[in-house]
């Protein structure tokens, strides 16, 4: 293959737009992990599972709307409506019966029962949704558009622009509202903050129905830039998205974004030039290890993150 | 060594004693001698196959196939030894998993199966084999297509689909003489035709672009293959898609949507309405499960029948007995005449070259393939493409 300095720009370029979609992607729902962290200290391991949930119920609405004649745009609006009415009843339920019983209890416990709700919504979604692949009706064209030499799709560049649009609503909401300062409030310390008349519960309740809602308009997105939904969809994207909040710094909005662009970025280039830069040795198989490996890079020098402020334990 | 045994044998008679006891309980009727009971011999057959995960759908169709066998089989009353005989099938969950395949594998021996049908991969296949052979199992293989499978010299395993290396031969020569491909770029999924959860190949078809390849040959499964063909059209490729039989499922077309057009891809055997049983063979499976075959089927259904006529021939269900006659099958079956050479591969397996066109897979050509036996259906000669 002739050197082209043009067509090795493009490659680069088209790999940085690959690595924006699937980071804006990890990003969207790295903020439902960032949010009830902030706020509980809690790792919602069951995010993931209810971003698939969104994805699986939206596309069955979705289906039997184009199947009675509903025009495209409007069936995925209802359906991305259901799914974040299912969703958020889902993140409320889950959050009163796994993790409100065991608020006091030593943090390992909520861990474990996060762990055991997203089993439990898993194998309830093999059970409802079966063990098949559903294909997506594509509702926006998958044509591609040249931009700079790079192919860009209608779903990607509402994937970003959604991603960043989300995290900036979201900061305006923590930091600019009454709800917000209450957040924040139950966040520094549940304890006076109910003390200030701030109802801790309800503040609670109100985040995991935000980082539900988040979850189903990531399962939406995630589903239609992918052409499919499958019950085991949740638990690799849940894992990546943990580790883009980690990486950015958990309990940080900005950092779930920055952590989930970076590792989509890295994640884009190392599984681009893996095999160019060891001469095939290694292949793109790699490419989880070398984001897991910057994870790790970063977590030496800076143990909470990117952008993750050090805290104090709490008393 | 051998002092353990003893006990254990012992143990296992007094089982099997008691066992007998309480059989014999069982009828009203005063018990005669085991021979010609009224209570038929149980012969139990092992299914593997992914049932859960990814693969799950394939699972599925591979035990469906499996159970009209068996079905069929019982409704036969078939005689063994001068017993009536009644087939059972255990399936078990291999999660597409070698691990979980290894454990599937010493459940079927401890449960004393008398043959074994499976695994679906062949990651799943191959190290469970080894415990087959160890135990004496004979197992027949519906769709383990690595070559390896065969090549442990082992007595015990068999399968009735082309192997990956006939399969590849053809591929490879279709895709440089047919389709005169000059850059072929090559995808591997990097398991054993197994597990793989990955759907987003942006960043590696992006490099593969770069390298303007006429031809992307994709050795994986059609859940990878459905989003890599449609992520392929994003990316603006002009190159179209070779796969091998994992990706030449209805599946496929599904999950790639209207990016499925053009794209190749090879199956062992003959296509479901060519096979010499295919069309009886669909209408009973739908008759029974108002589903499509996804795949498999057909061939477990005729591994779980060559298996029986193993036994029929020996007049025995016991896998020492039963085992050379196995080895020496001539069984016309749904899918093809089945014989196997001497490692335990299908003798002369047939290969066909599919392409993606109105949502469907189109037969281009069928590469190899013997001769049916006896009753060689007239539908065959309705195959244009069809060389031999």
């Amino acid at each position: 293959v002739p050197f082209h300095y043009s067509a090795v720009m493009n490659i680069l370029l088209q790999q940085i737009v690959n690595g924006l979609t699937l980071g804006s992607i990890y990003a969207l729902v790295a903020l439902g992990y960032t949010m009830v962290y902030g706020i509980l200290g809690l790792i919602n391991f069951a995010h993931g599972e209810v971003v698939m949930i969104g994805a699986l119920s939206s596309l069955a609405v979705v289906k039997s709307l184009l199947a009675v004649g509903v025009p495209g745009p409007l069936a995925a609006l209802a359906g991305l409506g259901v799914a974040a009415l299912v969703c958020t009843a889902l993140g409320f339920t889950i959050e009163r019966v796994a993790y409100r019983p065991l608020r006091q209890a030593p943090r390992l416990a909520p861990l474990i029962t996060a762990i055991g709700v997203s089993i439990v919504l898993q194998q309830l979604a093999m059970l409802i949704w079966g063990r098949n692949y559903y294909s997506v009706p594509p509702l926006l064209p998958s044509a591609p558009h040249q931009v700079l030499g790079a192919e860009i799709t209608d779903v990607q560049m509402l994937i970003v622009a959604v991603s960043a649009f989300t995290m900036i609503a979201l900061m305006q909401l923590v930091n600019r509202t009454r709800l917000g300062r209450a957040m924040r409030a139950t966040a520094e310390n549940p304890a006076v903050a109910a003390l200030m008349g701030v109802d801790a519960n309800r503040i609670v309740s109100l985040t995991f129905i935000i980082g539900s809602a988040l979850a189903a308009l990531a399962g939406v997105l995630v589903s239609a830039n992918y052409g499919i939904a499958h019950y085991n969809m949740g638990s690799i994207l849940g894992l990546k998205a943990f580790t883009a909040a980690v990486l950015g710094g958990i309990g940080n909005l900005a950092g779930a974004m920055v952590g989930g662009v970076l590792l989509g970025v890295i994640e884009a280039l190392g599984a681009g030039y893996i095999g160019t830069l060891t001469g095939g040795f290694m292949g793109s198989d790699y490419q989880d290890v070398f984001a897991f490996f910057v994870l790790i890079v970063v977590l030496i020098f800076r143990p909470s993150g990117l952008m993750g402020e050090k805290v104090a334990e709490r008393a | 060594m051998k002092l353990p045994v003893v006990p254990q044998t012992a143990i296992a008679l007094a089982v099997a004693l008691g066992l007998a006891a309480c059989g014999k309980e069982a009828p009203p009727s005063p018990a005669g001698q085991a021979p010609a009971g009224p209570v038929p011999m149980i012969v139990k057959l092992g299914h593997a196959a992914p049932l859960t995960g990814p693969q799950g759908h394939l699972g599925k169709d591979n035990e469906n196939g499996a159970k009209l066998a068996i079905d069929e089989l019982n409704a036969e009353h078939r005689k063994i030894g001068g017993r009536d005989v009644s087939f059972q099938l255990l399936s078990e969950d291999d999660q597409a998993d070698p691990k979980q395949g290894t454990l599937v594998a010493q459940k079927f021996v401890d449960a004393k199966v008398n043959g074994v049908i499976g695994h679906l991969n062949s990651g799943t296949t191959i190290p469970a084999s080894r415990i087959y052979a160890d135990a004496g199992i004979p197992e027949v293989s519906p769709s383990a297509t690595n070559p390896e499978y065969t090549n442990q010299g082992f007595k015990t395993a068999f399968r009735v689909m082309a192997n990956d290396i006939q399969q590849g031969k053809v591929l490879g020569q279709y895709a440089v003489n047919n389709l005169k491909a000059k850059t072929i770029a090559v995808v591997d999924d990097k398991t054993a035709y197994g597990d793989d959860k990955a759907v987003d190949f942006k960043a590696i078809l992006t490099t593969i672009k770069g390298k303007r390849p006429d031809l992307v040959f994709y050795g994986g499964m059609d859940a990878q293959a459905g989003p890599m063909a449609q992520q392929m059209k994003q990316l603006g490729f002009k190159a179209k898609l070779l796969m091998g039989d994992g990706g030449c499922t209805t599946e496929f077309h599904k999950l790639a949507g209207d990016a499925a057009e053009g794209n190749y891809c090879s199956l062992p055997g003959v296509p479901l309405d060519k096979m010499p049983g295919g069309p009886a063979f669909k209408a009973k499976y739908a008759a029974k499960y108002h589903a499509d075959i996804q795949l498999y089927a057909p061939y477990v259904y005729d591994a779980v029948m060559v298996m029986a006529d193993a036994m029929k021939r020996a007049d025995s269900v016991e896998p020492a007995k039963f085992l050379p006659a196995l080895a020496q099958t001539d069984y016309q079956g749904v899918t093809a005449r089945i014989q196997f050479d001497d490692k335990g591969d299908l003798k002369d397996g047939a290969i066909t070259l599919y392409q993606a066109k109105g949502g469907k897979w189109e037969p281009l050509e069928t590469v190899g393939g013997g001769a049916p036996a006896a009753a060689a259906p007239a539908a065959d000669s309705a195959a244009p493409a069809t060389k031999y």
